[in-house]
């Protein structure tokens, strides 16, 4: 067995941490209702993104995602600041406002976004990854999307594409066993989702979504292997504590399932192998925790701050070069 | 200036812009091994290989979310659909995907893509393969719809397409393909967005684009037969819509009669008879005339889906309408 790598160990706790954080702080905003519409949590699933991205090359690698999207942003580097501020419906926001808490992007850090409609952004992944091999940047694309994803044509359709013509991508289904509040059990026909990658030949494989080192090896593997034109399905089996969106009541299902589950926390399972290696320190753990409530505290700061973005802007980020309206609009006046 | 079918028009246009951007490629089924389905890439696989032309599976959603992908990642794909109905399977690309992105993302990601294929009415193909579908991309922001109805419009208009930084879908048709015109020999751009006089008059403004134009254009014949000087405007471009030429011309007619090959409910041409009410009222001497298809499925048979669709016979009535004139 190799020697656990300490300080590894260390930076995924803090990973995790910061996301749980964030989303506590998220979840408490929406309360305050300073965050409206779809917000859907990342809490309990931290330990998918975290080992996934962390295990990334971010000078070349991309990443997408449906709506559940703040953890795989957070991993991926961006700014807590403009997540939260974009949250908020501010200007400085990373989408100007434009795109709120399903639709986070930022080029510059590989995150291609945040994507709405279940599933869609599955073939929109594949086409980043045959831009990366049509380009030689020897970069790979990670997609990220849930049980209830795995479903839709656009998953099979993309999937095939991927491996017909080689493509450096990875698909990342995360069970987190409820599709909105329909029971994963009751709407698929497999009780593995891994073994649809055998439908397209190409290698699947089943990973604990709750063991962010299981998570970490799995995906060097498939990055590994994206990279040589083999693309990978994996499932990573994992759960989310709170509901679909803050808009959920949650009766599909007992307290005492999420209890159970939040019994295979991904922070506590790896601070439990950082005790089994005797590497545990009260004191860092706790510096991360405040630094973490810090980071989250000064997003919603921020975001609180920021302006809002002015009227004009409606008529902002549809095209490239001028604009044009239909419908005889001035976009100078606002008025027909 | 050399004499063209809209076919060799459409491949004059990929190919040039191939030879120019390496970031071009052409994906789509039957496009490549079969030299596209209405041989429209013919000889483009044997001139830049099975890298850049791609023969896909039929999977319309699949391989225009791929485009838009590699689109965002910084390529110019042209998807070809092998008509439009098909298209109907990629909407959630086009609409949630293609002309969303820019805008979702605070404008931080372009999408330049093309999207074309053949649309509206050919022959004998009945409800699923002969319907003209131009209102599903015309009404979403974000999109560019353009229309060409002749080879050198179908050639300078691609070119402008491939070129541009959002998504641009193109109307071809079936029945023009192989339709032939004068392009010009030199290199030209055809821009998104202007209009053109088909036929220049002085009565009657007849509105059309794509396949209906050529109706148009013999309707305005008949018409000269009459004494009637008809003005035809062809769209060329649907979105963004040249207003300046349609109002300029209705305002010296004031007269217009509108031609869509598209059902009449919510249709370009709707809209369009709705903007020069409402801007050019004071001008009018008769209300806008509509010639839309019938609004019903399109049948099998010859002369029941010849009966559905505009004419230059319709076109003329519709004129005369307009002219408070007998038929």
């Amino acid at each position: 067995m190799k020697k656990p790598d300490i300080e590894l160990y260390w930076n995924l706790r803090n990973e995790m941490t910061r996301i749980r954080r964030f989303e506590e702080k998220t979840g408490q905003m929406y309360g305050l209702r300073k965050i409206g519409g779809f917000c859907h949590l990342y809490n309990g699933q931290e330990a998918v993104a975290v080992g996934f991205i962390g295990a990334m090359d971010h000078e070349k690698d991309k990443v997408l995602t449906g709506y559940r999207d703040h953890g795989h942003a957070l991993a991926a580097g961006m700014d807590p600041d403009g997540i939260m501020a974009e949250l908020f419906g501010k200007v400085t926001g990373v989408s100007r406002g434009k795109g709120g808490s399903m639709h986070l992007f930022d080029q510059d850090k590989g995150f291609l976004g945040g994507n709405g409609i279940v599933g869609a952004q599955i073939p929109v992944a594949v086409g980043v990854a045959f831009a990366q091999k049509y380009k030689k940047t020897r970069g790979a694309t990670a997609v990220f999307f849930g049980d209830g994803a795995i479903h839709q044509g656009a998953f099979h359709e993309a999937l095939n594409l991927a491996k017909i013509w080689k493509l450096p991508a990875v698909l990342i289904c995360e069970n987190n066993q409820w599709g909105m509040g329909t029971s994963w059990k009751r709407v698929s026909a497999v009780d593995d989702f891994s073994l649809m990658a055998s439908a397209y030949g190409v290698r699947g494989e089943q990973v604990d979504g709750m063991d962010v080192l299981a998570v970490r090896d799995a995906a060097l593997r498939a990055l590994d292997d994206a990279r040589n034109g083999n693309p990978v399905l994996i499932e990573a089996r994992t759960y989310r504590y709170k509901g679909h969106s803050m808009s959920d009541p949650q009766k599909y299902r007992t307290r005492d399932e999420v209890d159970e589950y939040r019994k295979q926390d991904p922070i506590y399972l790896l601070e439990e192998k950082i005790k089994a290696a005797n590497a545990w320190d009260e004191k860092l753990a706790l510096a991360q925790d405040e630094a973490a409530d810090a980071m989250a505290e000064q997003a919603v700061a921020f975001a609180e701050s920021s302006p809002e973005p002015a009227l004009h802007t409606i008529y902002e980020d549809i095209y490239a070069g001028v604009p044009f309206f239909m419908g005889g609009h001035d976009a100078a006046t606002g008025r027909a | 200036m050399a004499t063209m079918t809209y076919r060799e028009a459409l491949n004059r246009a990929m190919d040039e812009e191939m030879a120019r951007d390496e970031s071009v490629v052409l994906m789509g089924e039957e496009v490549a091994e079969y030299d596209g389905a209405y041989k429209v890439s013919r000889g483009l696989l044997a001139k830049y290989g099975d890298g850049r032309v791609l023969d896909t599976p039929i999977t319309e959603l699949g391989f225009t979310g791929l485009g838009v992908g590699a689109a965002i990642a910084g390529m110019r794909p042209i998807v070809e659909w092998m008509t439009h109905n098909f298209a109907l399977l990629a909407l959630d690309q086009v609409v949630n995907e293609a002309a969303k992105l820019r805008h979702m993302s605070g404008g931080r990601l372009s999408v330049p893509i093309v999207f074309r294929g053949p649309n509206g009415p050919a022959e004998y193909l009945s409800s699923q393969h002969s319907q003209a579908l131009a209102s599903y991309w015309v009404h979403v922001p974000g999109l560019r719809v353009v229309s060409p109805s002749n080879p050198a419009d179908a050639y300078g208009l691609l070119k402008s397409a491939i070129r541009d930084n959002d998504p641009v879908v193109v109307l071809e048709s079936e029945l023009l393909y192989g339709d032939k015109g004068e392009v010009p020999d030199e290199e030209t751009l055809v821009p998104i967005g202007k209009a053109a006089i088909a036929r220049a008059g002085t009565d009657v403004t007849i509105v059309a684009f794509g396949r209906p134009v050529k109706y148009a254009l013999e309707a305005a014949a008949i018409l000269e037969q009459r004494g009637i000087s008809a003005e035809v405007v062809d769209l060329r471009s649907l979105r963004p819509l040249d207003e300046d030429t349609i109002m300029a011309s209705v305002g010296k007619t004031g007269r217009a009669v509108v031609v869509d090959e598209s059902w009449p409910a919510a249709s370009v041409g709707a809209y369009v008879a709705h903007r020069i009410a409402s801007e050019r009222f004071d001008s009018l001497d008769a209300p806008v005339e509509f010639v839309s298809s019938e609004d019903v499925p399109m049948p099998y048979n010859h002369a029941l889906e010849l009966a559905v669709q505009p004419s230059a016979s319709k076109i003329v009535a519709a004129v005369l309408r307009a002219l408070y004139l007998e038929a």
